[in-house]
């Protein structure tokens, strides 16, 4: 199933003129208007646009989440396209690796255990160094007993982080991780994905509509009605602002 | 992957505890049948195996008619001393005694009824004080005739002791003996078995038990010593030849033992039956159970999914949490079953007379078929939850899919066909044409139409639960109920169908056997012209019966036109056992069951001549002048002439003997009455004289015809309590699954009653609202379970017509209760859900996920 591409180990995933359409005739929408888009190894990558851009639909048929309509996906050298869903499920076990806004942690499952979640799934034992690295680096120390709901939200969406490394995906897409959480621990988070792409060379991929978290990334990526339309490498959180308010002032003349 | 799925099961025990609960009660039902089979066969060996103990070889001579099990006992075949004197020559045998011993010896009691047992044989027997078994515990044997000796059993039935004068019944009429003595058995019992006996002279024991004096029915015989008693057998077996049956005491008591073992299989399918309906509505309710939790961890489930676990993963972890539930009802129920067991073979053997129990055991097939049972249930009716799960895309981790109304033709057409499978096979089941398996293709149809109508019912809910829900939306609360018990239909549906079954089976139990009961009291108001009549009810394989010179007396009563006397037994008629009767008066047979003739005459019969009926007659292709040849109970085979053919009746019986056969019915005595007044008399004139003539045959009693109609047909109403007892296990059952609807509904929309709460509705409103749901819920389910039973027993009945029931009788008034019935449970199933709806915190619900 797995057909190899011609290896750029540049690349930790791409989309090759990504079409997706939702639902038929008079209730058909575009969602992705041939987007083509490579996002490299070691980098973290923040894609940005208002709502209804189709930032959510990119990451999510990037991460295999969804299909696409046209074109085709790979993460590493795997063609996410086509894939069956044992296929599917290799790929989220083995190169992928989920942040979601809502935590979604599970309730049952202490820290400890919803961290080696993903590995226990795929009946795996955790690598004892990075496992301790990951654990030293989000900083839970002696939370790790506790239940989530003992938790605060920074503390979980840290668990959840580490979660997501603890395998060493090849990537990890990140959904709005700071939406629901207030600015200060959503920094403390930030830094600590930041930290994992510079020092331990994690690739991470991240929707957001927050441009304070969007700085925190090496390269931002623009998208408006489906397509990409802008894009910005070393960003601070006024160059995103002023990229966002160019492009709605573009968006805004293309709309009448 | 396991730790995951088992820490949350143990995050939802309570919930899981409500569905596995069906589990439970199901399993104990089925382990109980084990135990109290197992319990009871073990203590039916240790009495067979005592009261054979000194039997090395048995003789007896061969019955003149087998009888099964249930169509009553065999006749005692009584052979002369000269039997036992050639058995005593056989080499090898050291001792023969020939013995009486034989079912039929009823004690009146000091109330001046007859002792009945309850099961157990009342044995008349000869008295033989060296059988190494009785022990005397006071008085003497029998030395006269008019002596008896009693075993305690039956003195303590009886309430007598040593010295009363009492009367017993036997093939005579009523003959008064003094009790001389008391007697029991070793180790302090009572009797064997729970067996009364009463013990007479030998001659006096030949008389009335066997009819004549100078025989015996039975040999015991003792081997001498070093030898081998099957050869012994053998020995003897040849040197009688065919006539008798010759057996080892070892073969004897496993016999007796084994043929009431089978006689227990009976109660242990009646247990397994309902074990049937209770695990059959615990599917339905683990099913929606399972379907509202996944659908409730959907974003868990995602999660799951997101984080790399494959379909089988998923399908694994529903199924895992099936099996640990499975497991533990499982264990629970066999707990509860060997209880359950344990008790009804302690109250079976006391009922029974004082059976000594044998200790409580749980066989290993009770241990197997619990958890094969509890397990299989389980995890069959969490398969599609399970397949469910597994499709839940990953991607629904991140955002709130929606879930849109899944359009329900499918399941409707799904529906449709089982429905239609079932009704068909319930059709060829009852169309006769499916030959043994007939019964099991009924109950297969039936099974399979639930199915289909349970798959219907999501379609039917709509409508029903919306028109249902009208009666309540007069309130806001009421109306949002509505609202929420038509927002799931499948949900609703399965609650609703849980309900269904149990219901159903009610109410098709109800139409059948009170339309059975209609049909047999308006032909029995047709054809039986009587004014009053003799009968008794029958508690054992004995129909009661009475001395015939009562009737003669009661001819003699002034106002009285005739009185006839009714007689039966199993005999063998060209070969095949039929059911023979004989009348008293063969003239009063035309008069009181207004016989027609169809051919020759039949206001005579003649002592070589019968009548049998114009059914009977063109079945077996006989005409006037026929020859038959009958063998009854006791005697030899003899040839009648046929003189009369009588037009067929449901009524009465196809083949009337002469009253000079009855001398060898097994019981020489009428069993039933029938007296017919002059114009001008009353029933209540002459009852009181007829009832006084009774006093010495205490089984039977004098009615006026209807009361004799109901009396016949009370045994109708028996079966349909017991029926209903049992199926409120399934109601049960459902109503529990309501609850847990309910509760996991609640759960559900925390939130949604979050906000209801915070824009002002009050506790007492959300309560109302949760009831209003409930109750819309379990009329609809009883609505679903009268319409479908109805239907059910309407079929069965229209299908037995030619049997003989031609009423069709609807329970209105039952039906009105059940709809009654359902909505009090509703209210009921609502008390904590609603409780637990309304004590929700506003601001905490509001800010619930």
């Amino acid at each position: 199933m797995t057909t190899t591409v011609a290896r750029d180990t540049h690349v930790a995933a791409r989309a090759t003129d990504v079409w997706k359409v939702y639902g038929t005739g008079e209730a058909q929408v575009v969602a992705l208007r041939g987007v083509s888009a490579e996002f490299e190894r070691g980098r973290f990558t923040a894609i940005m646009g208002p709502s209804g851009s189709g930032k959510s639909t990119l990451m999510h048929c990037l991460a295999g989440l969804d299909s696409v309509t046209r074109g085709q996906v790979a993460i590493g050298d795997t063609v996410v396209t086509g894939l069956g869903d044992s296929g599917l499920t290799k790929l989220r076990r083995d190169k992928v690796g989920f942040i979601f806004q809502q935590f979604n942690l599970l309730p049952t499952l202490s820290a400890m255990e919803n961290i080696l979640l993903p590995l226990s799934i795929a009946g795996r034992k955790p690598d004892k160094a990075w496992f301790d690295t990951v654990i030293a680096t989000v900083g839970l120390g002696d939370r790790l007993g506790h239940r989530p709901s003992q938790l605060s939200g920074g503390q979980q969406q840290r668990v959840a982080c580490a979660r997501a490394l603890v395998a060493r995906p090849e990537v990890v897409f990140a959904d709005e991780p700071t939406g629901n959480l207030d600015s200060r621990s959503g920094a403390e988070v930030l830094a600590f994905l930041r930290r994992s792409v510079r020092e331990y060379g994690q690739t991470i991929v991240m929707v957001t509509h927050d441009p304070v978290a969007a700085s925190y990334a090496d390269r931002v990526v623009f998208l408006a009605d489906g397509s990409i339309v802008s894009e910005l490498f070393e960003p601070t959180p006024e160059s995103v602002l002023d990229t966002m308010k160019r492009l709605d002032v573009l968006s805004g003349e293309a709309g009448v | 992957m396991l730790r995951a799925t088992l820490k949350s099961l143990l995050a939802r025990k309570l919930r899981l505890v409500l569905s596995g609960l069906a589990v439970v009660l199901g399993v104990m039902f089925v382990s109980g049948a084990f135990v109290l089979t197992d319990t009871l066969g073990r203590s039916f060996d240790q009495v067979f195996s005592t009261a054979y103990s000194q039997t090395d070889v048995g003789v007896a001579a061969k019955p003149k008619v087998d009888v099964d099990e249930f169509e009553g006992e065999e006749a005692a075949a009584p052979f002369p001393t000269s039997t036992v004197d050639k058995v005593a020559a056989v080499p090898g045998v050291a001792k023969a005694t020939g013995f009486v011993s034989t079912d039929g010896a009823r004690l009146i009691g000091d109330n001046g009824k007859a002792v009945t047992s309850f099961g157990p044989p009342q044995l008349g027997e000869s008295w033989n004080p060296d059988d190494g078994l009785t022990e005397l515990r006071e008085g003497r044997g029998p030395t006269a005739d008019n002596e008896i000796a009693i075993n305690v059993t039956l003195a303590d039935a009886a309430k007598v002791a040593v010295g009363d004068k009492v009367g017993v019944l036997t093939r005579e009429p009523r003959q008064d003996f003094t009790i001389v003595g008391i007697f029991g058995y070793s180790g302090d019992r009572d009797s064997l078995g729970g067996v009364q006996q009463v013990e007479f002279t030998p001659p006096v024991a030949q008389k009335l038990m066997l009819g004549e004096t100078g025989v015996w029915n039975g040999i015991t015989v003792k081997a001498a010593s070093g030898v081998s008693h099957d050869q012994l057998r053998d020995d003897i077996a040849a040197q009688l030849g065919d006539g008798y049956e010759v057996k080892t005491g070892q073969q004897l008591a496993d016999e007796a033992s084994g043929a009431l073992k089978q006689g227990l299989s009976f109660f242990n399918n009646i247990l397994l039956g309902f074990a049937g309906v209770a695990l059959f509505v615990g599917i339905f309710l683990i099913l929606n159970t399972f379907s509202i939790i996944v659908a409730q961890r959907t974003r868990e489930l995602a999660l799951m999914r997101a984080v790399g676990a494959s379909r089988k993963q998923m399908i694994g972890s529903v199924l895992i949490e099936a099996v640990v539930i499975g497991l533990v009802a499982s264990v629970l129920g066999l707990g509860a079953g060997v209880g359950v067991g344990a008790l009804l073979a302690f109250v079976f053997g006391s009922v029974g007379g004082g059976l000594e129990m044998a200790s409580v055991g749980v066989p290993a097939a009770a241990v197997i078929s619990s958890f094969a049972v509890g397990l299989l249930v389980t995890v069959v009716a969490a398969v599609l939850p399970a397949l469910r799960a597994s499709r839940i895309p990953p991607v629904a981790a991140m955002q709130d899919v929606a879930t849109p109304d899944r359009p329900l033709t499918k399941i409707t057409v799904a529906g449709a066909v089982v429905g239609a499978a079932g009704g068909a096979l319930l059709a060829l089941g009852l169309s006769g044409n499916a030959g043994d398996s007939t019964l099991w293709t009924i109950l297969g149809g039936v099974l399979v139409t639930f199915i289909g109508v349970a798959l219907l019912t999501p379609l039917v809910s709509k409508p029903v639960v919306s028109l249902l829900g009208r009666i309540f939306s007069w309130s806001v609360p009421g109306k949002l109920g509505r609202l929420n018990s038509g927002r799931n239909p499948r949900r609703t549906a399965i609650t609703a169908a849980a309900l269904m079954v149990g219901i159903a089976l009610v109410t098709g139990v109800t139409v059948l056997l009170g339309s059975a009961k209609s049909s047999i009291t308006k032909l029995a108001e047709d054809t039986i012209n009587a004014d009053l009549v003799i009968s008794g009810a029958q508690s054992g394989p004995r129909p009661p019966s009475f001395d015939p010179v009562v009737l003669d007396e009661v001819k003699a009563i002034p106002g009285v036109r005739a009185a006839t006397g009714t007689y039966g037994d199993l005999g063998e008629v060209n070969g095949d056992r039929e059911y023979l009767t004989a009348v008293s008066d063969i003239a009063a047979l035309k008069d009181v069951y207004r016989a027609e003739p169809s051919a020759g005459d039949i206001g005579t019969i003649g002592p070589d001549q019968m009548l049998v009926d114009s059914k009977t007659a063109s079945d077996m292709g006989l005409s006037v002048g026929s020859r038959l040849t009958v063998q009854l109970s006791r005697g030899d085979a003899q040839t009648y002439t046929l003189s009369g053919i009588y037009k067929e009746s449901d009524l009465y019986g196809g083949f009337v003997l002469p009253v000079q056969a009855t001398k060898d019915f097994a019981i020489p005595q009428p069993t039933q009455g029938y007296i017919q007044l002059d114009p001008g008399t009353t029933a209540s004139q002459v009852e009181p004289q007829v009832d006084r003539l009774l006093a010495d045959s205490p089984e039977v009693s004098v009615a006026d015809r209807s009361k004799f109609i109901e009396q016949q047909t009370s045994g109708f109403d028996q079966i349909l309590t017991m029926i209903q007892i049992l199926l409120a296990l399934a109601i049960l059952i459902a109503v529990l699954g309501i609850v847990n609807t309910l509760a996991l509904s609640v759960l559900e929309r925390t939130r949604e009653l979050g906000l209801l709460r915070a824009i002002g509705l009050r506790r007492a409103q959300t309560m109302r609202m949760i009831t209003v749901e409930a109750v819309v819920i379990s009329m609809f389910g009883a609505i679903l379970g009268i319409v479908v039973g109805t239907g059910l027993g309407a079929a069965v009945v229209r299908a037995l017509k030619d049997d003989g029931i031609t009423e069709l009788v609807l329970p209105w008034s039952q039906m009105g209760l059940a709809v009654v019935l359902a909505a009090i449970v509703g209210v009921v199933a609502a008390i904590l859900p609603a409780i637990r709806a309304a004590r929700l915190n506003v601001l905490g619900a509001i800010a619930h996920e």
